[in-house]
């Protein structure tokens, strides 16, 4: 074995400054989600879809030379065909076009919905969190038995009060959809209005707004997205079945919902008139709750399952 | 040491929280002063209400009842804008370097929010004093663009350091900062507490479980038990010669660098666990598991009291 003597061990020189030193490059919080994000093909393919299908429902009712209601009796229920991709509906009409149509009913009813459930849900939630005690009660207790009403009952009123439309779709779906974004934020101001670094920002001397805004609510936004991004499928979906059921836009207005209810009956002769918009329904739901599963893991990657 | 004037006085605070019917009285009834440049250690068992008495001594918590009173005058009734101004001397440092620091903010924005709250300074000038803060808990003035997570636990404290030095305190309650902190880093720390407060005469009220950091720290020290204060003394007279029945246990509890003398001193093992403060025992709440108790102890709670020039204690056994 090798002698080793004292000429063997010289002490390295440790600079402090070089052990402090951090190698890895800095990411913010939304940069390391993207990060995680892009590792999850199923979310990027559901991401690429949804923006596809924008673009589409934006564009092709602008370039296209058939439009949604322009009948033609002789042209009617045809196979899916060079001229009419998707084939026609009874009454003659373009089953492609107002598919796109019915893509812009669906998308912005879904956005519109989940918009508004953000600006109410924050704000309700936000205040009963973070005023806590008698506030939260009596604002949480509201919320409740909102909540509790039957939510058909109240489309169905709305209905008879207002024209139907997609207005009073939104309406619809928001009177109570903002309950679940509320319950999420005022959740999550609880837990983190008595974190420390809350406390060491009061004890800084901020105000209240700086405490919602600086502090809290970028530290709930990630749970916040989340379900924002998961609002707007059960927004389109619910937008569908009420259209389906015969309760939501007019004719000739073309909703996903409308075509399929009246596909339905022709269903055995000229299917693809169901199976289109029936189609686009489904992958265009699972596409955005497909996209809002991989962004929760993504913002937290600790409740992947 | 006498001769330097006090610049805290706590007179009887209370913080209690009810949770569903019961009251927890998390404090109960403190009262205490610290002198201008001195640092007071508080112990105690986890639970005991150390961290409740210090964030309600800075108004993060609405006192149930008493007074603290900064600089002579009281800080209880001040409004909003005066409290705001008072802020600047009191700053607090607290015990998870994880949770202190919001993960959503880079380190110079969190020790930067200082500055801006009170418009300390803006643009180039709040850079330049970022830095310099950021020199003087010995980190790299380079890394204020960086987020909290990429930093150790002692850098972090450090981070909650230089952020509560930010408005230029004289006060600063040290909330366990160093408890949640590997035993190499700790010293780290607590040196550069302690050149801080050299260079800058601050005042320190230092809470820890820990009694021998605590004797290394302190000028006096102050010993809670279930929301009371128990005993307070310089730190060498409590050191040497505690009164009261529990401080005695817990001396006992450290081991002494000695084998001879560590080999044949007496050991007091308390007897039981801390009761719960939604209930704790009737007279001394020390009485269930107190070697000395007696009849009395049940009966009426003792007083605090001046046992000798300097020396604190509620105790029987001095009443
Ligand atoms: N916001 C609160 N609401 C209700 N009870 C609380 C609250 N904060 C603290 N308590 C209770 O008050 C008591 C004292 O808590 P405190 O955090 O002051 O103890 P501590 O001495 O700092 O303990 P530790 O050493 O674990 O930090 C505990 O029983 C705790 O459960
Ligand atoms: S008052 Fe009685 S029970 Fe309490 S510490 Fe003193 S001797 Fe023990
Ligand atoms: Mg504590």
């Amino acid at each position: 074995m090798q002698q080793l003597t004292k000429e063997h061990f010289e002490p390295i020189s440790v600079d402090l400054r070089q052990a402090e030193a951090i190698k890895r490059p800095s990411l913010s919080f939304w940069s390391d989600v993207w990060r995680r994000l892009k590792m999850n093909k199923v979310a990027m393919a559901s991401m690429i879809f949804i923006v596809a299908l924008l673009v589409c429902a934006i564009v092709i009712p602008l370039v296209t030379h058939n439009d949604y209601f322009t009948t033609d009796l002789a042209g009617k229920n045809k196979k899916p065909s060079a001229e009419h991709w998707f084939g026609t509906d009874d009454l003659g009409r373009d089953v492609f076009v107002r598919i796109w149509y019915g893509a812009r009913i669906s998308l912005e009813v879904g956005l519109a919905a989940a918009f508004i459930d953000l600006i109410i849900g924050v704000i309700w939630g936000g205040i009963a969190g973070f005023y806590g005690g008698r506030v939260d009660e009596i604002m949480m207790r509201i919320a409740d038995i909102l909540f509790a009403i039957p939510y058909l009952l109240v489309v169905i009123l709305l209905m008879v009060v207002l024209e139907p439309g997609v207005g009073t779709i939104i309406i619809a779906l928001t009177i109570t959809g903002w309950i679940g974004m509320a319950r999420i934020v005022r959740g999550q101001m609880l837990q983190l209005k008595n974190q420390e670094f809350v406390l060491a920002a009061r004890s800084l001397g901020a105000d209240s707004n700086r405490l919602i805004f600086k502090h809290l609510i970028p530290n709930a936004l990630g749970p916040i997205i989340v379900t924002l991004s998961l609002t707007v499928p059960s927004a389109i979906f619910a937008e569908s079945f009420l259209s389906f059921i015969g309760l939501g836009v007019a004719a000739p207005i073309a909703s996903w919902g409308t075509m399929s209810n009246e596909g339905l009956p022709a269903m055995k002769y000229y299917p693809w008139r169901l199976m289109f918009p029936a189609v686009f329904i489904s992958v265009t739901i699972l596409a955005f709750n497909l996209f809002g599963d991989g962004l929760r893991d993504a913002v937290d990657p600790r409740l992947r399952k | 040491m006498d001769n330097r004037d006090t610049l805290i006085e706590v007179r009887n605070l209370k913080k209690f929280f009810s949770i569903g019917d019961n009251t927890l009285k998390a404090v109960n009834d403190i009262s205490f002063e610290i002198k201008r440049g001195e640092t007071l250690g508080v112990v105690g068992e986890s639970g005991c209400g150390k961290s409740t008495a210090g964030r309600t001594l800075l108004r993060l918590y609405d006192a149930t009842g008493g007074d603290v009173l900064f600089e002579g005058k009281s800080i209880m009734n001040l409004n909003n804008q005066e409290m705001k101004a008072m802020r600047r001397n009191m700053q607090m440092i607290f015990q998870d370097p994880y949770a202190s620091l919001n993960p959503r903010m880079t380190v110079g924005d969190i020790i930067g929010e200082a500055l801006d709250i009170h418009g300390l300074a803006t643009g180039q000038k709040r850079k330049e004093r970022i830095q310099e803060l950021l020199s003087l808990v010995s980190l790299n003035p380079e890394h204020m663009n960086r987020f909290p997570h990429e930093f150790s636990g002692g850098q972090r404290q450090r981070i909650g350091i230089a952020r509560a030095l930010a408005v230029e305190p004289k006060f600063i309650v040290c909330d366990e900062p160093i408890s949640a902190l590997d035993v190499s880093v700790q010293a780290q720390v607590v040196n550069l507490l302690e050149q801080l407060q050299e260079k800058m005469g601050l005042t320190y009220m230092f809470i820890a479980h820990d009694l021998s950091m605590v004797k290394y720290i302190s000028d006096r020290v102050a010993v809670m038990y279930l929301g009371k204060m128990v005993e307070l003394a310089e730190s060498d007279a409590l050191y040497e010669k505690p009164l009261h029945p529990y401080t005695q246990a817990l001396l006992s509890a450290i081991p002494i660098p000695d084998p001879e003398v560590e080999r044949n001193r007496e050991r007091i093992v308390l007897q039981g666990d801390v009761p719960s403060p939604m209930n704790p025992p009737s007279g001394c709440h020390f009485r269930t598991r107190c070697p000395k108790a007696m009849p009395e102890c049940a009966a009426s709670a003792p007083v605090w009291k001046e046992v000798e020039p300097g020396h604190f204690a509620a105790c029987h056994l001095y009443n």
